[in-house]
């Protein structure tokens, strides 16, 4: 923002692209369409091509749109297995739900001119909650109390026990908000940094410095781009694996 | 930001200007909220429509899309584990066939040898009653023509002893004396001997 | 007025010194990615399987360098 006045004519608006605002109208409500809606609606529509118009053929051989349906069940399929081993396998459908979620939130935010939805807290922090919440009540539900033995590391020296669980149990409470800032963080960091450099792209409009500028920041561009198609798989995998692992602590606290 | 494009000069205006942009950033804040993702009136919305999406999702993916792609899979599988077995149907089928040809082949080959031998027997067989023949035909010629060379001999020999006798007898007689027959003939016998 | 300066000033001061945890970030980053390639070369047949490992220590490391980001975009455009 204080760039504003040091470039002439250049504006820096790297967080209007995560505004949220009504489509129609201008009242905002809970239940009021806006660019969330849209969003959403447009990645489902996408998981429901892919998934269920993609694998209607049920070939053998697959195609192009089965391959990656069943690459992506596959992928996350044995993920599941094996960080959380035989048992977590039931939780598979809710675990693929977040991927395919956030995998295709990712990768529409990157769209020009789109809505990033996971680049908002609100939205990552209930999932993450939501992990939370569900890895936890399943860790009481199974081992009961001894749940708690994720705590106790029993492992250590007796002497440092008590500290050590403390230190676990914030750890243990810090993971919900790790989990939704880091996705949040790295999508809102990416778009913003492209953000700023499409700002900087027009000076050559305002001044000679822009003929090496210019090119500069469009290369600058496209290198953030790619490098944000990775981020936008690997923010997804993360989230998951991640999900995996909090809730194999939840199967098995032993270890 | 309805902020304006003077240049920073002086500090006075460096100042004013840093004031200004505070004054815009807080009046920015007040109607969209400086960071779009800290702008709590937006949040029943998003959790809102996160959590319809999130169900929608679900439902759609546990009911319709992962049973078909695991039974896709299974499909697949149960598919290549059939062909799999099938393949190794026919190659152990192939392998006893070809066991089978080889089996054929060894019988084969005893069963020419065996015809080989036989008829090398045969016809070793025919050849010893050939030679044998021959070697009697031969034999009886033989003895045939040792016979007549004997009665040729003997013929001659008889002859020998006839014109030894005459001839002694002549010349006996031509000597003045009388031959006694018998005496010559035991002389030319003795002779004949020596 | 002069309180406002001072604000501001401050703010944009503690925005970039904010962005120095990223740099403490990268290179924890880049400690897990090195010491796994370090690991993965001595023995690659284990490798594989430890890759699942590798994104969960890349995830934890970068998250701090996100926090970072976070407080200095919080002092941008929200304090």
């Amino acid at each position: 923002m204080a760039a504003e006045t040091e470039a002439q004519g250049l504006t820096f608006h790297p967080m209007d692209q995560f505004k949220v605002g009504p489509l129609f109208g201008d009242a905002l409500s809970a239940f009021s369409i806006t660019n969330v809606t849209l969003w959403m609606a447009i990645a489902v529509l996408c998981v429901i091509v892919l998934f269920v118009l993609g694998t209607a053929k049920r070939s053998v051989v697959p195609g192009r749109m089965q391959s990656i349906a069943e690459l992506a069940y596959g992928f996350v399929y044995k993920m599941v297995e094996d960080v959380t081993g035989h048992d977590g396998v039931k939780y598979f459908p809710y675990i693929f739900t977040l991927f395919v979620f956030i995998a295709f939130s990712n990768f529409l935010g990157l769209l020009p001119g789109a809505f990033t939805t996971t680049s908002h807290v609100a939205v990552t922090a209930v999932m993450a909650v939501m992990v939370f919440l569900f890895v936890t009540i399943l860790g009481f539900a199974k081992n009961g109390l001894h749940f708690l033995g994720l705590f106790w590391v029993s492992s250590a020296p007796l002497a440092l026990r008590p500290i050590l669980a403390v230190i676990e149990l914030i750890s243990y409470f810090v993971r919900p908000v790790s989990h939704s800032i880091r996705l949040a963080g790295n999508m809102m960091a990416g778009h913003a940094v492209i953000k700023v450099f499409a700002a900087f792209a027009p000076l050559v409009l305002f001044s000679a410095v822009g003929y090496a500028v210019t090119p500069l920041s469009i290369l600058a561009i496209v290198a953030m781009y790619a490098l944000e198609i990775l981020v936008a798989f690997i923010q997804a995998y993360v989230f998951t694996i991640l999900t995996c692992v909090y809730l194999r602590d939840a199967l098995h606290p032993g270890h | 930001m309805a902020n304006t494009t003077t240049t920073a000069t002086d500090v006075a205006e460096g100042t004013a200007e840093a004031v200004g942009h505070a004054a815009d950033a807080a009046g920015h804040a007040a109607e969209s909220a400086g960071m779009p993702q800290l702008d709590f009136s937006t949040f029943p919305n998003q959790i809102f429509w996160l959590l319809v999406t999130l169900v929608v999702l679900y439902f759609i993916l546990a009911k319709i899309a992962l049973p078909r792609l695991a039974g896709i899979l299974a499909d697949r599988q149960g598919r290549i584990t059939s062909d799999l077995e099938m393949a190794q149907k026919l190659k152990d089928q192939a392998q006893e066939a070809e066991k089978a040809y080889q089996q054929a082949l060894i019988d084969a080959r005893s069963e020419a040898g065996k015809i080989v031998s036989a008829a090398r027997a045969e016809i070793q067989a025919d050849l010893d009653k050939a030679t044998a023949k021959a070697d009697a035909e031969i034999a009886a010629r033989a003895a045939e023509s040792a016979k007549r060379i004997d009665e040729i001999r003997a013929g001659a020999v008889a002859s020998v002893s006839e014109v030894a006798k005459d001839t002694a007898e002549a010349i006996v007689a031509a000597l003045g004396g009388k031959a006694d027959a018998k005496s010559v003939a035991a002389a030319v016998a003795a002779r004949m001997k020596g | 007025m002069e309180i406002a300066a001072a604000a501001a000033l401050g703010k944009f001061i503690g925005a970039g010194l904010a962005c120095i945890g990223m740099g403490g970030s990268a290179m924890g980053v880049g400690n897990v990615a090195g010491n796994f390639l370090a690991g993965a070369l001595r023995n690659p047949s284990a490798a594989a399987g430890q890759t699942a490992t590798l994104f969960i220590g890349i995830a934890f490391a970068e998250a701090l360098g996100i926090f970072s980001f976070l407080v200095a975009l919080l002092l941008m455009f929200a304090v």
